[in-house]
């Protein structure tokens, strides 16, 4: 094409597209004329029918909230549920004098300074003749002096609300969790439509996890108001959809049994059914009562809270990650056995300390003068130090890490609560990822002992003691058992048990294992015969101390508790399951600088292993096996 | 070269002079951002907060506008595939690592800023599609429309996943205004019509309950009046009792009663004919018209095909954004979530659509360079 060409046809385009822009604004003319024309006939040629609709009929929707599932144990006990709860509104239009109305109201109620701001923010956001929350959770002599003086307070409104209450008390409030009012950042991730005329969502534990199916679906009202928008009556309903009640897993007697046990000391017990993967009981404690995150508090009584030494607000079960100290040495044991790098059988004599052939440095047995002669099962039953460090220098990390991982160190269980930790599961590759450096081999020997950099949450502790009890067969630990049919205390067909991976090992390994933490409880060379076994249990315990160090001592320090300041004793750990040949509970045991093992946390989780198989509504223990 | 008219200009002047705008559109914009803060005021019951908002926003907007005007037309074509492709890559982070709310999935955070990339391909596709046909010359043929639908239907059905159904349409249309432009054969259009009446069925099936609600409800309002339907009653009542004169300005019962939803926002529409009444619906429609007819003719001013073919695409899809959000309020088109332009509440239309002025105005001005 030479350059003439090349113009005309720049010429030609140019012509089409102004053809093309000439019949584009025709078009638009012609439509914005049937706008026009569609117009005219709603203002000019229907007027008089929508000034009518607009002056007469005056419709408005309104949203009914939907009522939230309830919260109940496994044998129907409520732990969270729906109250009426008075609370003071007022409608601005109605007030001749806000300022005055509220001076006066001060008379009858006590008004926080988080009340008014709340109150004058909902006043700027309300819609006419909206009425807005003044105070909320009023008592009964409150709601009748107000009554009393209603015509004396034009605006001010009683209103009785459902409003979630949760009867069951603290012990249960980190695995139930509470509801709160919906934040700005909650509604962006909600369908706001779900949760028009709703005020509380889902914050935390079974509330938040299962929120979708606790929530329900709001219904709406059509109403027709008057000129100042004053509601005359209700044309149409449709109701709104209730949410799902729903029953966890838990017992409401060994929760409170198993929060008993910890008393004043701060820990975390977890104990689970072994053939479904129930959790029965989840405590972590001190706990916190949850009214005041339902009704809203002030920020000093939240600090207070928060910034308490206990902690309260922290979830030990889940988020808590301690090193798990001896309660790993059966892992570690069974890894042995597996990767054939001992058998049950093989002694070693065990003295108070270890060298790795060729090193100067000792490795410390927690006692100061050895074991003596051991096997596997001895070695277990004594806890022994020395052994596991031998048996871990033989294997090196690389044939542990597998066998912690098999476990489930360092991995999620799965459980359906958010924000779960995974611990962690040291080894060469964890090692070069997160420090960039090499793994050296005292490193194995204090991960054979559950020290140094491996971190375990008392869930996952729990988790992995069930494994044991169940032989290498795995279950999901879960909180869901059945969801309600709306029915009062009616329980659903129970969820199917979550099946993960099993441990497949020699029933022969089992065995020797099994063997050696029954031998820990019920033999008097075990370390929790002191705590459990010389009282002589009704039912056999297969069972598990550790003792985790918080402070390091020097090689050649000794470990004094009534030198050493509270904050760095050591935390006390037990893992157990029983009855031991028919294990109907596993049971992990964590008390935060509770010092040694066998002695704190062993007679708790014996408290709530009675509580379960002894205690309660009726023996859980056939007779005859109760005597063993 | 200070000396253009034979007199001396000042620096002031000549600063002026040169500074890349096009006077009448500027004029015209003004009147109706200001028209929109009037009846926004009104919409969002006289929140100062909310004005002050907007004003803000419509303050970047314009800065943005004049920003743009500034970059030649030869480095907006330069740029036009690069920002096809960031847009596709955005695009496709959204679907992947996007922000959920209302169920969809449309908000990119980086971090520093966040935003919806399918805004980035309401300019990003008209521009890449005048791109490619400003290298051919003719009336499209088949093998362009081989290149040019794709580079219009993958942003589209991108878009669609979030899912967005009304961005995907604006999309969808400013990519298809610009091979109208360029003179596509009419044989075409009715191809693609029938293409689009075939393709309707399997849309339905990919459709969310919401949209086929939605499609549904233009049919028949009054079918669902406490879902979507109560908007178009509502909004119908509100234009209505208007009348001719309307109700005067914060007068309007059913928008000030909060009978009417999203009245700051998609339905701002009503507020203002309850309020200003059939005469202002007039003066408002011909102020918008006079705004696509002024791009226009600068779009046809424009030496350069890619100039001319994106320009005319963005003055149209202007007018398509009015005409959809006008005939959603007054119950003439379905309900999709399109602002009133320039006249809703919110920044990121109204940004866009800044940033799309800036670019007809760069057009203008290169024409300008030219002539003289």
């Amino acid at each position: 094409m030479d350059e003439r060409d090349a113009y005309g046809q720049e010429q030609h385009d140019h012509r089409r597209f102004v053809a093309r822009v000439v019949l584009s604004l025709v078009l638009l003319a012609a439509v914005l004329g049937l706008i026009g024309w569609h117009t005219a006939s709603l203002q000019v040629g229907a007027h008089e029918h929508y000034t009518t609709l607009s002056e007469n009929n005056r419709l408005r929707i309104e949203p009914i909230a939907p009522s939230r599932g309830v919260i109940r144990d496994r044998n129907g006990v409520l732990l969270a549920g729906n109250r009426a709860s008075y609370q003071l509104e007022v409608t601005v239009e109605q007030a001749d004098d806000l300022d005055r109305l509220l001076e006066r109201l001060e008379d009858f109620v006590e008004l926080s300074d988080a009340d008014l701001e709340r109150f004058r923010r909902g006043v700027e956001q309300r819609r006419p003749f909206q009425p807005v929350l003044l105070k909320a959770g009023l008592d009964d002599e409150t709601v009748a002096h107000l009554a009393v003086s209603r015509h004396e307070l034009p605006g001010v409104e009683i209103e009785a609300r459902p409003m979630r209450y949760y009867p069951a008390g603290e012990a249960f409030t980190h695995v139930v969790g509470y509801v709160g009012r919906i934040t700005r950042e909650d509604l962006q991730r909600v369908d706001q439509r779900a949760y028009a005329g709703v005020s509380h969502i889902g914050k935390t534990g079974i509330e938040q996890h299962y929120e979708e199916l606790l929530h329900g679906r709001p219904g709406h009202r059509q109403v027709e108001v008057n000129a100042q928008g004053r509601t005359i009556r209700e044309l149409e309903v449709s109701p709104p959809t209730a949410g799902t009640d729903i029953h966890l897993t838990l017992d409401y007697n060994l929760q409170l049994a198993a929060r008993r046990a910890l008393g004043d000391q701060r820990g975390a017990i977890v104990a689970i059914e072994p053939a479904s993967g129930d959790v029965l009981a989840m405590v972590s404690a001190p706990g916190f009562d949850a009214e005041p995150f339902v009704k809203g508090q002030s920020q000093e009584e939240f600090s207070a809270l928060r910034d308490h030494p206990g902690r309260p607000l922290f979830n030990r079960v889940l988020h808590g990650q301690y090193p798990p100290g001896s309660t790993i040495k059966p892992i570690v044991a069974l890894a042995g056995l597996h990767e054939e790098a001992t058998t049950a059988d093989r002694e070693m004599f065990a003295r108070g300390y270890y060298q790795i052939p060729g090193h100067e440095r000792r490795y410390r047995d927690w006692r100061r003068e050895g074991h003596g002669l051991v096997d596997m099962s001895r070695a277990i039953a004594v806890s022994s130090d020395v052994y596991f460090y031998d048996l871990a220098h033989d294997m090196g990390i690389d044939r542990i890490t597998p066998m912690l991982e098999a476990f489930g160190i360092g991995e999620p269980t799965g459980i359906d609560l958010s924000g779960e930790r995974t611990g962690i599961r040291p080894g060469r590759d964890w090692k070069r990822a997160t420090h960039g450096t090499v793994w050296y081999p005292g490193e194995t020997l204090i991960t054979a002992i559950g020290q140094g950099y491996m971190l375990s949450t008392p869930l996952q502790m729990a988790d992995f003691t069930t494994t044991l009890a169940n032989r290498g067969e795995r279950v999901s630990p879960r909180l869901l058992r059945a969801m309600g049919d709306g029915r009062e205390q009616e329980i659903g067909e129970t969820l199917l048990p979550d099946y993960r991976q099993p441990v497949a090992l020699d029933e022969a390994h089992w065995d020797v294992i099994h063997e050696s933490l029954v031998e820990a409880v019920h033999e008097p060379h075990g370390t929790a015969w002191g705590g459990v076994g010389s009282t002589r249990p009704e039912y056999t315990i297969a069972g598990k101390t550790g003792t985790s160090q918080v402070f390091s001592l020097g090689e050649d320090e000794e470990y004094d508790e009534d030198e050493l300041a509270r904050h760095l004793w050591d935390h006390a750990l037990f893992t157990g399951y029983a009855p031991a040949d028919n294990p109907q509970i596993a049971v992990a045991v964590l008390v935060e600088h509770g010092g040694s093992g066998g002695r704190v946390a062993a007679p708790k989780a014996r408290e709530v292993m009675d509580a379960w198989l002894l205690g309660g509504g009726g023996m859980r223990l056939p007779v005859e096996e109760a005597g063993e | 070269m200070i000396s253009v008219t034979g007199r001396e200009l000042s620096a002031g002047q000549w600063a002026l002079r040169s500074l890349r705008m096009d006077g009448t559109l500027l004029i015209l914009l003004s009147l109706l951002l200001m028209l929109g803060l009037v009846v926004l005021f009104s919409a969002t019951g006289e929140s100062l907060a909310a004005l002050e908002n907007q004003v803000l926003r419509i303050g970047f907007g314009v800065a943005a506008m004049l920003v743009i005007a500034q970059i030649p037309v030869r480095v907006l074509r330069l740029i036009a595939p690069w920002l096809f492709v960031a847009g596709l890559v955005l695009l496709v982070a959204v679907l992947f690592f996007g922000e959920i709310g209302k169920g969809a999935r449309r908000w990119l955070d980086t971090g520093l800023v966040r935003f919806q990339p399918s805004e980035i391909m309401k300019l990003a596709v008209p521009m890449m599609t005048a791109w490619y046909l400003s290298l051919r010359q003719g009336a499209p043929r088949a093998r362009d429309l081989a290149v040019v639908l794709p580079i219009i239907l993958v942003p589209v059905w991108l878009i669609m996943e979030q899912p967005d159904l009304g961005t995907a349409m604006l999309v969808g249309v400013a990519g298809l205004l610009v091979v109208f432009l360029a003179g596509l054969s009419w044989r075409w259009f009715t191809g693609l019509g029938a293409l689009v009446a075939a393709a309707a069925p399997v849309l339905w099936l990919q459709m969310h309950d919401y949209q086929r609600q939605r499609v549904l409800t233009l049919f028949n309002p009054e079918s669902d009046p406490l879902g979507t339907g109560y908007h178009i009653i509502q909004s119908q009542i509100a234009i209505g009792s208007g009348g001719f004169y309307g109700k005067g300005w914060l007068n309007g019962t059913q928008s000030q009663l909060d009978f009417l939803p999203e009245r700051s926002t998609d339905f701002i529409f009503a507020v203002y004919a309850e309020e200003f009444g059939f005469m202002g619906v007039l003066l408002l429609l011909a102020l918008y018209f006079a705004i696509v007819a002024r791009g226009l003719w600068l779009a046809s001013l424009a030496q350069d095909r890619f100039a001319r073919l994106l320009g005319g695409s963005i003055s149209l899809t202007f007018a398509v954004y009015m005409v959809v959000n006008i005939g959603m309020v007054t119950g003439l088109l379905p309900v999709v979530g399109v602002p009133l332009p320039l006249v809703s509440y919110g920044g990121t239309s109204l940004v866009t659509l800044m940033v799309a002025f800036g670019i007809l105005m760069s057009i203008a001005s290169e024409k300008r360079l030219v002539n003289r």
